[in-house]
């Protein structure tokens, strides 16, 4: 598993309930102790040249892997989308064949479940109102499509309710959130409304990073709406 | 919005200028509205389209093959313009192709003009420089001249007064064309419209286009449009001169099957546009005498040498992106400081500054992609955000906050003990700033400096106690220790 710096930093329960699903499954899971972030945020805010030593760690600690699963769309789609390109840029023809060797083993949590291990019940209980939020990564770069919501469906005592705009950004992008408060406040209004009208308890994705956007302006307006990784809800019995 | 152009080297920062246009209510009414009915059509006659992606790669391809080509199409098309009977100018940047229009349009003994929309003439702000030389331009396109008589600014670059609703429409023409009884239906503002251009159309002898395509294979010009007034101003004139960016070129005119399916279904949401001209040198004894084609490049060349920021000049200018973008539907077009707003303007117009002006709006974006998943031509615009946003940087140096910053961050990154220690130690940091909520939670309502951003309309979660790799490494001892 790569858990990524902010999931493991600020989202250990989202860790947790990977774990947990995956060994229910039967896996074993192994974390590479010296994994530290896939290089996302430098990257997109445009300081390239602090991302790059980040992939070759990540191939250092991942190389071998039969797969890795990452409870993270948008770090996924950074390394799908821009890992091959950074490893043309270092130059290394070694590390370039590595990375093209690495990369198809590497899956988002949700897509690891759906797509290669062709599951959508995995044996979860979860008696609560939700709605989920499809994250930009997920929706347009990985190209989640409705796998997230099959697993959801195939929860026990679930209540799943679809929020309107599902396609919508919440305003979070990283960086931007705090460079453009103003405008990614008024996206965040919309997201939020979107989710007050659901009537909820709590709203899921597979990007703690929105989530805690989202939960971040659901807490400040004292809601009491709840944010929830799609691993922790999986991992409910 | 004042009658002060859009103008990249002066516009405030994209936060700054969000900020204000954030405050204006009727305009977020509008613009929400328009973008949603605009993206409902474009939804639709899409969706009806079974082989739509192979178009859009299909277009990719043929701009992008043009691009790779483009001294020659250029010169293809200027040989084949001028057998045909045209004339053709080579403008290097804003000012010489001003200097050229105006030229031409003295020596035609013009003193006004008819325009069709072209985004072009307002890249180069050409009304402004034929009015200081005593020659008055008339918009003949409704949103532009919704525009001109409102002493406005295009917000948009498909409807530039997508920012305008029909009341305040109304109050326009009533004060500019004296028209105090007029009523506020679509078919009473069309009607005082068409009356006003009428006269216009018969009177005025030289008209001022731009082009949607150039084809180099028969040195044709190609416009679409809605309203007919531009086939009015194409067709009327004795002088007709076109003004357009060297990136407009394609190589053939069977191309334009493509390019024509694309434009209007991105565009408006239409199958095909009402009105299609294409023209070719000048034909005695129909439509105008005298064709000039004035072929600009004002910085499109740099675009073309850099490998990463040259796909922004496959656009085709159908706004499909503006639409699209949840930044866009919140701020308006004229947050951008550019008569290009958008994602695309996000990228084309810091390009078109030569990384001069306009640093802020590379980071106009969360990056979520909507702008590429509905681009004809596929753009890959986050892509180049990205690349423009690397650019910022450089130039920045690293000696301010944020650079020192995200250099600590790569150091902390690059070794697992430091990151170890940087997760302790932010427990630590924030701990004075932590409130317990109703549930004996930890959050944070206030953020110090560049972080404070977060804190204007959300909390923050306090840390965990434990990260994630200290519960494992917990848990594996513990499995040691009971041997399994």
């Amino acid at each position: 598993m790569f858990i990524t710096c902010y999931n493991d930093t600020l989202f250990p329960a989202t860790g947790k309930a990977v774990v947990r699903v995956l060994e229910r499954l039967g896996h074993t899971v192994e974390f590479p102790a010296g994994q530290t972030c896939c290089g996302q945020m430098h990257w997109n805010t445009g300081y390239q040249a602090e991302a790059l030593p980040l992939l070759t760690r990540f191939v250092e600690q991942f190389r071998g892997a039969e797969a890795v699963v990452v409870p993270s769309s948008s770090c996924v789609a950074m390394m799908r989308d821009h890992y091959p390109k950074m490893a043309e840029e270092i130059g290394d023809v070694k590390l370039k064949a590595e990375v093209a060797e690495l990369l198809p083993k590497v899956f988002e949590f949700s897509e690891f479940l759906t797509k290669r291990l062709g599951l959508e019940d995995v044996g979860a209980y979860y008696p609560h109102r939700v709605t989920y939020h499809a994250s930009c990564h997920g929706l347009r770069n990985l190209g989640l499509g409705d796998g997230p919501q099959r697993l959801l469906r195939a929860v026990r005592g679930i209540d799943l309710v679809e929020i309107a705009g599902l396609e919508q950004c919440c305003g979070f992008g990283g960086t931007f959130a705090v460079k453009n408060a103003e405008v990614s406040s008024a996206m965040l209004a919309e997201k939020t409304n979107a989710i007050l009208n659901t009537k909820a308890e709590a709203c899921t994705a597979c990007d703690n990073s929105c989530l805690m956007h989202i939960h971040g302006a659901l807490h400040r307006q004292r809601t009491g709406i709840q944010t929830v990784h799609l691993a922790e809800i999986l991992a409910g019995e | 919005m004042s009658g002060t152009a859009l103008d990249p080297r002066t516009a405030p920062t994209f936060p700054m200028a969000a900020k204000t246009m954030m405050g204006d209510t009727q305009l977020r009414k509008n613009v929400r509205h328009a973008t949603d009915v605009i993206q409902a059509k474009r939804a639709r006659v899409v969706d009806e389209m079974p082989d739509w992606q192979e178009l859009r790669e299909s277009g990719k391809q043929i701009r992008q093959h043009t691009m790779e080509h483009l001294d020659f199409y250029l010169e293809e098309f200027e040989s084949n313009c001028t057998k045909a009977g045209g004339v053709v100018h080579w403008a290097k940047d804003a000012e010489e192709a001003r200097r050229i229009i105006v030229a031409l349009v003295k020596a035609a003994g013009a003193t006004e003009v008819i325009k069709i929309k072209s985004m072009t003439t307002e890249e180069i702000q050409l009304n402004s420089a034929l009015e200081a030389a005593g020659i008055h331009p008339y918009e003949t396109d409704l949103a532009e001249l919704i525009i001109q008589l409102g002493h406005d600014q295009p917000s948009h670059i498909v409807v530039p007064a997508l920012h305008k609703n029909r009341q305040q429409i109304r109050e326009i023409f009533q004060r500019e064309m004296n028209l105090p009884e007029l009523g506020e239906t679509p078919q009473d503002l069309a009607d005082a419209a068409r009356q006003f251009l009428r006269e216009k159309f018969l009177r005025v002898t030289t008209g001022v286009s731009g082009a949607n395509f150039l084809i180099a294979e028969t040195g044709g010009v190609c416009i679409v449009e809605s309203e007919g007034n531009g086939r009015m101003c194409l067709t009327l004139p004795e002088t007709l001169i076109t003004v357009a960016g060297i990136d407009k070129v394609v190589p053939r005119f069977e191309d334009l099957e493509v390019l024509l399916q694309l434009l209007p279904r991105s565009a408006t949401g239409e199958r095909m546009n009402p009105y299609n001209s294409i023209w070719t040198g000048v034909n005695p004894p129909d439509g105008p005498r005298e064709f000039h084609v004035v072929l600009m490049d004002n910085a499109r060349t740099e675009i073309l040498g850099d490998a990463e920021g040259r796909q922004t000049l496959n656009c085709i200018r159908c706004g499909a992106c503006q639409n699209a973008c949840p930044v866009y539907r919140q701020t308006g077009g004229h947050a951008y400081g550019s008569v290009y707003a958008g994602p695309i303007g996000a990228i084309l117009t810091p390009q078109l500054q030569e990384m001069h002006h306009a640093q802020s709006l590379p980071y106009a974006s969360s990056l979520c992609g909507a702008c590429y998943e509905v681009c004809p031509v596929k753009i890959n615009i986050p892509e180049v955000l990205i690349h423009l946003r690397n650019k910022v940087v450089k130039q920045n140096g690293m000696l301010n906050a944020e650079a020192l910053a995200m250099r600590a961050m790569g150091m902390i990154f690059r070794s697992e003990s430091r990151f170890r220690a940087a997760q302790r130690m932010g427990r630590m940091a924030e701990a004075p700033l932590v409130r317990k909520d109703g549930r004996g939670e930890g959050w944070i309502g206030w953020l110090p400096g560049l972080l404070g951003g977060w804190t204007q309309v959300r909390d923050l979660q306090a840390m965990p106690e434990e990260t994630f790799r200290e519960w494992w490494e917990k848990r594996e001892s513990k499995e040691v220790a009971s041997g399994n």
